[in-house]
């Protein structure tokens, strides 16, 4: 009876350090760089501060683009002292930009720190603005302010928001699948060819390329998570009817295939179909990860937390490269839609959730790893300490998923080292 | 409400976090919510600083909006002190911190620390991140260099300056002040402080030693100099040496503050004046320049182009509205009409109906220019990772002279080059689809006509208008100008089609065209 309750270390997966200090990551906005890219007829309206701006073109490096399909609202004195109606300005925002910009078919109005606690009710403006100017453009509207999302959790309420707008099912509809998470053009095409050789559809890709491209969603969808921040996503999606194929995150040879094998099994493909269809790119993948593997292996890694996908990376590192993970740092964990990855992993992995930078600085110069994947903010500091790092952002904006970029993933973590072999100058 | 798509300049909090890095030995407390952390990588990233600002962030969530954020700042203000052990530490708001309303100057006070705090009022909605700067500093100064208790007396000249201004991420500041201490050094003035950039407090303490003060950057440092003067009774230095003869006015200014006799070394240690008279720059000669970056270094870039460099000034603008009255007497000078706007959309319509063939301006003309294939360098902040050279670049001085003259000069076409484009515009290798040498490595094989393009696919430009079609003939015709004026010359010879109110351009009128603004 008195048996003591047997528990998981602190930091571990089932139970991980939880921290609520100074977070070293980009607020939900920023997820607007990739979003603004990959749905060509959007454009995103962040309802926001001279900061919401300024970290938009910082963040994006200063200027990718001559002009690219995101804009600031910027709430000034007047709106806030109630001299102007905040509304009629935004419409009045919303007439000047469409004047400019004829071609937007979606205008998605981003909520922001002081647009949420000032509570601008941008649901009702996107009504309201969608009676004045659709059909011909529509509105929708989210949340990425940095009080209630991390970096890539905007992605999660754009999808959230989207899901909204998704016909429902035709009646007698077959089973279908909605593949979720933005993926660069070129891995999308990938999978649609594996998919297509095994049988499975239809298959779409959420969200879609073009906004008038969306996919249908009902009880006979098959919903596959193709990044690990869709919470919100999952949930709406679950709510039209649709159903979560449980799966690691498509990262290395391992993790595709499993994600793979999640729909295969669903769509009732034949398992020596599914070998002989995955077979050859398991086997590129294997070798192209290989190559790299005698730089990887034993190596011990530290992540700091940015975009969720730490767990996922770490489980690619360690299984596939031999790594050692000294922490995952996450900025936020949902634990179901990691328990497969974390499977994977040691059960004493150290986990840490949320951020007190400073307090996580200190664990990762005590443990002195030989790698960080941290953000931007910090690694230029942590390399003037003398620690090889990884710009955490880069995985996120490169294409690591499916075999064909297995290689690639692996070598975004060979740089930092290889990088420091070639060096011969002294700091 | 504003639209904007870039912004000059970031928050005035961001201004403060300027100040604090800066500095030794102060630290910023910065109620803010998580996400404003972005502004540390301006400081790593963009100038590859090697530390983090000296900035902790409360990054409170919206769950915390119900409970006590006020318990949240003074945990992190708390435990910032004890970890870092500033000398002195800055305590503030962000944007959101500030409609939350939780008064961190008086939650500091009531930690009762033991080191000096001194709270930060910038109202993020209606200030900016010089403004933000400038009141740091200015609040920075009056805290360790106080007022004495008797009315200030006038100084006495005495061979001893300090220089005010410079800060991290300002446009060369880091370069600038080694310029500027060897100058004044070579003229027997010692250098008390130079401060923001590289001083702590103990220095601040220090300023009222000097006999003046150098405003190096008035955006930043001319309210405390200002201060100072009232209250310490220091003169101060404000001509910006920027350029040859601002350098020698400034060196006067200096040598009669320092009460020495009056200095006289035309272009000593400049090869502008030499490069500029050189016959290989003739081609400069009325080359039209747009200018637009903050005050300080638009104004002195107008003076530069137009009496340094011989071209004509075609455009002159700022952000810096605080400066609005300085900018507009320069422009008067240049018979431009001033541009004083922080809309980068309005500069862009500025630019295209200018049809300059150099753009002198920021990150955002840069950009601007590119995309109209004009040549351009960047003058001014705000700026690129790429605006931090490792090499010494500084733009004050007689050697900023020399900097300036090579960054501006080599983005346009060289002299021969330029005639020898027009001469072999056939020759298989060297003809329009050729790019200028010197941008080849940059610049896509783009079609040639980019003013017009350009003005054609942006609805917003005011000079968009349906021109009279081309004939045949006058279309080729047009293709044998060379590329880099061809834009202006189909532009005139469409202004001019419209005004004389033709329905087809020929041959004839292209060359009228040309003869009425050859004038």
């Amino acid at each position: 009876m008195n048996a003591p309750v047997s528990l998981p270390p602190l930091g571990s997966a089932a139970k991980p350090l939880r921290e609520r200090g100074q977070h070293e990551v980009f607020c939900g906005l920023t997820s607007i760089m990739w979003l603004h890219r990959k749905m060509q007829d959007a454009f995103f309206l962040v309802v926001g501060s001279r900061t919401c701006a300024h970290l938009m073109q910082s963040a994006a490096g200063v200027m990718i683009f001559a002009e690219p399909r995101f804009a600031t609202a910027i709430i000034d004195e007047r709106d806030l002292a109630g001299l102007a109606d905040i509304h009629e300005e935004l419409d009045k925002v919303v007439d000047k930009l469409l004047a400019r910009r004829p071609e937007i078919r979606l205008l998605v109005l981003v909520g922001s720190c002081p647009s949420e606690v000032i509570k601008l009710d941008l649901a009702k403006a996107a009504d309201r603005l969608g009676g004045i100017h659709g059909p011909a453009v529509r509105f929708l509207h989210y949340s990425g302010s940095g009080i209630e999302t991390t970096f890539t959790q905007g992605e999660d309420n754009f999808l959230a928001a989207l899901v909204h707008e998704l016909p429902s099912e035709p009646a007698g509809a077959a089973k279908s699948l909605i593949v979720a998470g933005a993926l660069a053009d070129v891995v999308e095409d990938q999978f649609r060819r594996i998919f297509d050789a095994l049988g499975i559809g239809p298959v779409t890709f959420l969200p879609p390329r073009n906004s008038a491209a969306l996919p249908h969603i009902g009880p006979q969808t098959r919903l596959l998570l193709a990044q690990p921040f869709l919470g919100e996503a999952t949930k709406a999606m679950e709510r039209r009817g649709a159903r979560h194929l449980a799966a690691p995150f498509p990262l290395g040879e391992e993790g595709t295939t499993a994600w793979l094998l999640a729909a295969a099994t669903e769509f009732g493909v034949d398992p020596e179909r599914f070998a002989a269809i995955t077979g050859p790119g398991r086997t590129r993948a294997r070798m192209a990860v290989e190559k790299h593997r005698s730089v990887l292996d034993g190596k011990r890694i530290f992540f700091f937390p940015d975009s969720q996908l730490e767990p996922s990376m770490a489980r690619f590192l360690y299984r596939e490269a031999g790594c050692e993970i000294l922490e995952i740092g996450t900025p936020f964990l949902h634990r179901h839609h990691v328990a497969d990855e974390f499977a994977l992993l040691p059960p004493d992995v150290f986990v840490s959730e949320g951020q007190d930078v400073d307090r996580q600085l200190d664990r990762c110069r005590a443990a002195r790893p030989d790698l960080v994947v941290c953000g931007m903010g910090l690694a230029n500091p942590l390399e003037a300490e003398g620690m090889a790092t990884k710009w955490s952002i880069e995985l996120v904006f490169t294409p690591v998923q499916g075999y064909e970029q297995a290689g690639d993933l692996a070598e975004l973590f060979v740089r930092p080292f290889a990088r420091r072999e070639k060096l011969r100058v002294r700091v | 409400m504003q639209l904007t798509v870039w912004t000059y300049e970031g928050p005035p909090h961001v201004g403060a976090m300027r100040i604090a890095a800066s500095m030794r030995g102060v630290h910023y407390v910065l109620h803010a919510p998580q996400g404003d952390t972005y502004a540390d990588l301006l400081f790593t990233m963009i100038e590859r600083r090697d530390t983090r600002p000296p900035v902790t962030y409360t990054t409170f969530q919206a769950r915390d909006l119900g409970s006590d954020t006020a318990e949240i700042f003074k945990t992190a203000c708390r435990e910032a002190v004890e970890r870092f052990r500033p000398d002195a530490v800055l305590v503030g708001a962000s944007c959101t911190a500030e409609l939350i309303q939780d008064n961190p100057g008086g939650l500091a006070k009531a930690l009762d620390l033991d080191i000096p705090v001194i709270p930060l009022e910038l109202p993020s909605y209606q200030k900016k991140e010089n403004w933000g700067a400038s009141e740091t500093f200015y609040r920075l100064v009056r805290t360790f260099a106080p007022a004495p208790a008797a009315r200030a007396e006038t100084r006495a000249p005495g061979r001893i300056c300090n220089i005010l201004g410079p800060t991290a991420l300002g446009f060369r500041h880091r370069d600038d002040i080694v310029e500027i201490t060897r100058l004044v050094e070579s003229l027997g003035i010692a250098v008390n402080v130079v401060a923001p950039l590289g001083a702590d407090i103990a220095d601040l303490a220090l300023l009222p030693e000097a006999a003046f003060n150098i405003v190096l950057y008035p955006e930043i440092a001319g309210v405390a100099a200002d201060w100072l003067a009232r209250n310490h009774g220091q003169p101060s230095v404000t001509i910006t040496p920027i350029g040859v003869g601002a350098t020698e006015t400034f060196i006067a200014a200096v040598a009669t503050h320092a009460g020495l006799a009056p200095q006289d070394r035309p272009g000593a240690g400049s090869r502008l004046p030499w490069y500029s008279r050189s016959i290989d720059s003739t081609y400069l000669t009325g080359k039209r320049v747009f200018i637009f970056g903050d005050a300080t270094h638009a104004i002195a870039a107008a003076r530069i182009a137009a009496k340094e460099l011989g071209f004509t000034v075609c455009g002159l603008g700022t952000y810096s509205r605080e400066f609005a009255r300085e900018l507009r007497s320069a422009a008067a000078e240049c018979g431009v009409e001033p541009l004083i706007t922080d809309d980068h959309l309005e500069v862009e319509e500025a630019i295209i109906a200018a049809q300059p063939e150099l753009v002198l301006g920021t990150q955002m003309e840069r950009h601007v220019a590119k995309r109209l294939r004009i040549p351009c360098a960047v003058i001014s902040s705000p700026v690129h990772v790429q605006d931090f050279p490792a090499r010494y670049s500084p733009q004050m001085g007689y050697e900023g002279t020399n900097v300036i003259f090579d960054s501006w000069v080599h983005p346009l076409m060289m002299g021969l080059e330029e005639h020898l484009l027009g001469m072999f515009r056939d020759d298989f290798e060297f003809n329009d689809g050729a790019a200028p040498s010197h941008l080849a490595p940059v610049s896509p094989p783009v079609e040639r006509e980019p003013v017009l393009q350009q003005a054609t696919t942006l609805p917003a430009s005011p000079s968009v208008t349906i021109e009279p079609p081309w004939a045949d003939e006058a279309e080729r015709e047009l293709k044998k100008i060379p590329f880099f004026v061809r834009g202006k010359a189909r532009r005139n010879t469409e202004k001019y089609a419209l005004e004389q109110g033709l329905s087809i351009i020929t041959v004839e009128d292209l060359y009228d065209a040309k003869a009425h603004y050859s004038r």
